[in-house]
């Protein structure tokens, strides 16, 4: 495996991973040298107005291996995964997979750049179905809310949607939850060794 | 006919009505909803967005658990949750690393004889008798029929309709006596997860959709995802703040749709759990109301 | 006993510097029946061929075996040079001791030892050598072009001038081909057909060209030099010895509301048509489909339903009854130059392996045109008069996008090549459209741009430039009616900003493809091609025009996408290769093909279920009173390409192919 090439562009040691661009190789089983930059993910995706780096930069800058610029980058975390660059890739390439990979390693090994909301959002998903093998939604909000900050938001709407029923205010936990934590145990385990 | 049932998290609490108006409209078609016993969440965005076997691990659970009750199709009728299980059986099909994977942590024994099936799916599969049993006159009713992200797509995961063109629910709107409208936003994301962690792209990309909607002349959006219609029901309100589409928009379940045409109750089929009011289109029908409609935040 | 000689070769250093050719020389010439061995420096120089010579007729050798480079380099000059002595040429090997010994090993004991080994093999062969001559087969000399578009022209036009004939047969109406739909040309923007017309009359009037239009190719017999191919005249239903090309039939047809094929759809004509004013032949054809006449005999109708054509034609040159007809022609060489036909922007396609654009709307919004129907809108002679019109409302766009790539280079929808064409005449278009509508916006969505022919890449710069066209290097989402607008969905990837227009026009740049039914063609020809249908070359790089059935050549886009002047130059390659063949009243083959011995073939034919060129032929064999006693295979000399594969499967052991028969290869084998 070859030292992190951006190592070289700005002069510091390189640092003790595999290059990001075999990491995501393995993690997929997809090549980014299929792409040929045509843009047409970032031409329907639609996030690209909110995007600082648009989808087929995110994929230049796996093919040149820039570590830094790519899991510091915030558009990593603002994929939709609509699969509409999936389904139009003239290579059959898959960004959203590819999108998925970095949003995986970048928790791994850079926590510190995952967007607090959407870390807060998915943390306190995951921990719901953990807890009770299904999301409890109530408790996601407010789980969501406390690791988030944004306390206030969407508070209003509590009344009104217990009001139509659609709030329930009890978890029923699964009957199999212990499978369910041995799952989310096991998948720790067997997660890309780096 | 008998067919595996996953509900999904959102089916039972903010998208009651979508579960209610299913099971109403199965009973009418005679199709027999067998839930999944004990299944678990499909893992949704927030597992292919941490962890890649998670996201096929747990998916992958909930349809050995359907093998096991000799079950041979498994209806999600939440798009997220069918596109999240439909990507689980291709990946243990076609990636042979994540396979080994997720057997050795489920223990094995699978064998990835589980079809999975949207409502989009299961539907057309009854236009037919829809048609037949449809009593109650929608002609007239303009249908925009929002497909939203996931419903069809990637082709290869789905393999059903057309994955830019699609026509399925426009079949099945049709089939009720509604008018499906031609227009152009029917497959783009409404923003997804995001609306809690994002708001403001939801509201964006719901308003777009909204915009469209009205252009095209529709009165109603048909939806297939709890998602979906939280996007554009409960949001609904921030983005008509914005401007840019005139008056509200109702946003129905195509289960909603479809009960409405056989003649169910519209309590029953939840009508009155929305944010949008859809009394504006009962009225066009002259559908009872037996419960004051809750207050809205319009 | 045989008396073969052996000469082993140093050629310079190339083969001494490894293997020890003089121990090679001795060792060889301790073999039984090697009566005469040495080495030399330069065996394929003046004095190497003269020892060799010289050994031949001092020592009666009936047998040479020359160790040096491979026979690809030398064995034609070896063999000559034992002719010359008076030894039958294919009583002379070589045995390969360069690219198969020396070049490839360093160890000059092991190597030495491996050129004694090859030596070997070939001197036990060569014992079972016969000799054999050279096979002449007649060749008739005419030549048969199929397709009538610019390469076809070219082909026809350049034998004719070498002074044989030729039969040029074309199955639309009209030669032309997709060169007379242009309406004009890059890189000088020359009108097309003002250059094309004169060659098209050129044909009709040239005295060795005999013109078939409106015909097929039904069968091809035969092999190089003699082939017969039976070709179907198609009805017109007029008949071509009356028409004067008036032109009244046309005038007076009722059913005026067809969408015309040469006009891609964009403008109409009538049931009796010619495709254009200046067809070649200018005699119409009757379209059965779409006659009233034709329509009423299909359903039965007793009456005639309408012959106002017949009614006012002066030549009484009508005739409804026409059928069609064979003719057949004895041909030495064929020339394919079928030429191409556009990716459908449609949702239908021909062929499983394609999808096509839902994304832009599977051709259903009507501004949406592609590159040859922008051709006929920018054409003088074209269905709007050469103004740039909206098909949908008719009113002038004033912004047009271009999108390259529509098809070619998307592995996605099924075709991974480049078409070559599209960045030049997109950057074409966008010069039209501005001498025409001096201020509409073109803007061109490409990948990237390939302009590598003489004068291309000026042409391109010329439209960025002095037309200023807009270039954004991205691709487009998808696009969708807005209005009265189609909404564009792109990015500009060098800014990385998404792009959205609101267009008037889109014009796809589709991918070149081969022509539907080629693969029939092909297999009537006996000439492979690619899973996209394009005919195969002999080979690539050295072998452009051939294919790998000989007398079988290949011009123009039917063998890859390709553009007019690098057509029209492989037409003339083929022209040459074709005049070349004709240079000689008989053709020579090399005798090393398959033979049958008839006594103990059984006539299962599995050589001729085998044989990849069509070479066996089955051969009823008489007693004296002409009753027959067996049906045997046997094998044409034309058409044999010694491959082998019959020997390899007749289970009686009567293939065999010469030069390489069983007895000759257990030989070679036991020797090591």
């Amino acid at each position: 495996m070859s030292a992190d090439s951006s190592a070289t562009q700005t002069g510091r040691p390189a640092v003790p991973f595999a290059s990001l661009l075999s990491q995501v190789r393995n993690a997929t089983g997809l090549d980014p040298a299929r792409c040929y930059q045509c843009g047409k993910c970032s031409a329907g995706c639609p996030m690209a107005a909110e995007m600082d780096v648009k989808t087929h930069e995110i994929i230049r800058l796996l093919q040149l291996d820039l570590r830094d610029r790519l899991l510091a980058a915030e558009s990593i975390w603002m994929c939709l995964t609509c699969e509409t660059c999936t389904t139009r890739c003239p290579n059959g390439f898959d960004p959203a997979v590819v999108i998925d990979a970095l949003r995986e390693i970048t928790l791994r090994e850079r926590p510190d750049r995952v967007p607090r909301n959407i870390g807060a959002f998915h943390s306190a998903f995951l921990r719901q179905i953990r807890t009770h093998g299904r999301v409890f939604e109530f408790g996601l909000v407010a789980s969501y809310k406390l690791r988030s900050g944004a306390l206030l938001a969407d508070v209003g709407a509590m009344p009104a949607m217990l009001a139509r029923g659609k709030l329930a205010l009890v978890p029923r936990r699964i009957e199999g939850i212990g499978e369910v934590r041995r799952i989310f145990d096991e998948c720790a385990k067997r997660e890309e060794p780096r | 006919m008998k067919i595996g049932y996953f509900p999904g998290c959102s089916l039972h609490a903010t998208a009651r009505e979508f579960d209610e108006s299913l099971r109403a409209v199965a009973a009418v078609l005679d199709i027999d909803l067998e839930e999944v016993q004990d299944w678990a969440c499909c893992g949704a965005s927030s597992a292919h967005a941490t962890s890649h076997v998670l996201s096929v691990a747990l998916p992958t659970r909930t349809l050995a658990l359907a093998e096991k009750q000799n079950l041979d199709r498994v209806l999600a009728p939440c798009a997220a949750c069918y596109n999240r299980l439909a990507t689980a059986r291709y990946a243990l099909n076609h990636d042979k690393k994540t396979a080994s994977q997720v057997q050795s942590i489920l223990g094995g024994g699978f064998n990835n004889s589980v079809g999975v099936v949207s409502i989009a799916q299961l539907l057309s599969e009854a236009t037919t008798e829809i048609r037949q049993k449809a009593k109650v006159p929608l002609s007239g009713w303009k249908v925009a029929c929002y497909y939203g992200c996931l419903l069809v797509r990637p082709p290869e995961v789905c393999g059903f309709d057309d994955a830019e063109v699609p026509s399925s629910l426009e079949s099945i709107v049709s089939a009720t006596g509604a008018t499906p409208v031609k227009w152009d936003m029917s497959l783009e994301c409404c923003g997804g997860g995001f609306s809690l962690s994002r708001t403001a792209s939801v509201v964006r990309l719901g308003r777009l959709i909204l915009q469209s909607a009205r252009n095209a002349g529709a009165q109603v959006i048909v939806v297939a995802c709890p998602m979906c219609h939280s996007n554009l029901d409960f949001r609904q309100k921030a983005m008509l703040e914005r401007g840019g589409f005139g008056d509200a928009m109702p946003i129905l379940f195509l289960s909603q749709l479809v009960g409405l045409s056989v003649g169910l109750d519209p309590i029953r089929l939840g009508l009155h759990r929305h944010f949008v009011s859809t009394q504006p289109l009962l009225d066009r029908i002259g559908a009872a109301k037996s419960q004051p409609e809750h207050r809205e935040q319009a | 006993m045989s008396r073969i000689g052996v000469f082993i070769c140093h050629c310079g250093e190339n083969i001494d510097r490894t293997v020890d050719c003089s121990r090679v020389a001795q060792t060889l010439g301790e073999l039984p029946g090697v009566v005469h061995s040495v080495d030399y420096k330069y065996m394929c120089s003046d004095p190497g061929q003269a020892l060799i010579k010289q050994a031949i007729q001092e020592k009666g050798l009936d047998g040479v075996v020359v160790g040096a480079c491979s026979p690809h380099m030398h064995e034609k000059t070896f063999r000559k040079a034992a002719a010359g002595a008076g030894l039958n040429p294919f009583l002379c090997e070589m045995a390969n001791l360069r690219e198969h010994c020396s070049w490839i090993h360093e160890d000059r004991e092991r190597a030495t030892r491996k050129a004694v080994d090859l030596g070997r093999f070939i001197v036990e062969k060569i014992k079972f050598n016969r000799p054999l001559s050279t096979i002449f087969i007649p060749v008739e000399r005419r030549a048969l072009v199929i397709g009538g578009g610019i390469a076809g022209i070219q082909a026809a036009l350049d034998i004719a001038d070498g002074g044989r004939e030729v039969i040029l047969v074309e199955k639309e109406p009209s030669i032309g081909g997709h060169m007379s739909q242009l309406s004009e040309t890059f890189p000088t923007l020359d009108c097309s057909q003002c250059i094309l017309t004169p060659r098209m009359v050129e044909v009709a009037q040239n005295p060795r060209i005999k013109l078939l239009a409106y015909s097929e190719v039904e069968s091809v017999e035969g092999y190089i030099g003699n082939f017969q191919v039976k070709i179907r005249r198609k009805a017109r239903y007029v008949d071509e010895t009356k028409c004067n090309g008036c032109g009244e039939c046309q005038t007076n047809c009722p059913n005026k509301k067809i969408p015309g094929e040469f006009d891609q759809g964009l403008g109409m004509r009538t049931a009796i048509y010619v495709p254009f004013p200046q067809a070649v032949p200018n005699i119409p054809v009757i379209d059965r489909a779409n006659c009233a006449l034709f329509r009423g005999r299909a359903k039965g109708v007793k009456k005639v339903v309408c012959n106002k054509c017949a009614e006012v034609c002066g030549r009484k040159a009508i005739d409804f009854d026409q059928q069609d007809t064979f003719v057949t022609e004895n041909v030495g060489a064929i020339v394919v130059a079928t030429g191409y036909q556009l990716y459908s922007i449609g949702k239908k396609q021909d062929s499983e392996m394609l999808r096509g654009y839902g994304e832009y709307g599977y051709g259903a919004i009507p501004d949406v045109i592609d590159g040859l129907q922008f051709e006929r809108l920018a054409s003088a002679s074209g269905p709007t008069g050469g103004k740039i019109l909206r098909p949908s409302d008719h009113k002038e766009p004033r912004t047009i996008v271009f999108l390259q790539c529509i098809g070619s280079r998307d592995p996605a929808k099924g075709i991974e090549y480049c078409s070559k064409i599209c960045c030049m005449y997109v950057a074409k278009h966008t010069m039209l459209f501005h001498h025409k509508v001096h201020d509409g916006k073109a803007i061109v969505f490409y990948m990237d741009i390939r302009a590598g022919g003489k004068g291309y890449d000026e042409f391109v710069r010329r439209a960025i430039e002095e037309s200023h066209a807009l270039y954004l290097r991205g691709r487009v989402s998808r696009m969708y009616r807005n209005g009265d607008t189609i909404r564009v969905h792109g990015v500009d990837t060098l800014s990385g900003e998404p792009v959205v227009i609101d267009a008037d026009m889109v014009v796809l740049a589709t991918a070149m493809r081969a022509q539907p039914g080629i693969a029939a063609l092909a297999q009537k020809l006996s000439v492979s091609y690619d899973q996209h249908g394009f005919l195969n070359e002999a080979h690539p790089k050295l072998r452009p025009v051939e294919t790998n059935t000989a007398g079988v050549f290949v011009a123009g886009a039917c063998q890859a996408p390709r553009d007019i002047p690098d057509s029209v130059a492989m037409a003339s390659a083929t022209a040459s290769k074709v005049l070349g063949l004709f240079s000689k009243e008989l053709l020579e083959r090399e005798p090393l093909i398959a033979r049958v011995d008839r006594l103990t073939c059984t006539g299962c034919f599995h050589c001729e279920r085998v044989c990849p060129y069509g070479a066996v032929e089955r051969l009823p064999l008489k007693d004296g009173k002409g009753r027959l006693i067996k049906i045997v295979a046997e094998v044409n000399q034309g058409v044999c390409q010694g491959c082998g594969t019959c020997q390899a499967t007749c289970p009686s052991k009567s293939a065999e192919l010469e030069g390489f028969t069983d007895e000759q290869i257990y030989a070679a084998v036991n020797a090591l």
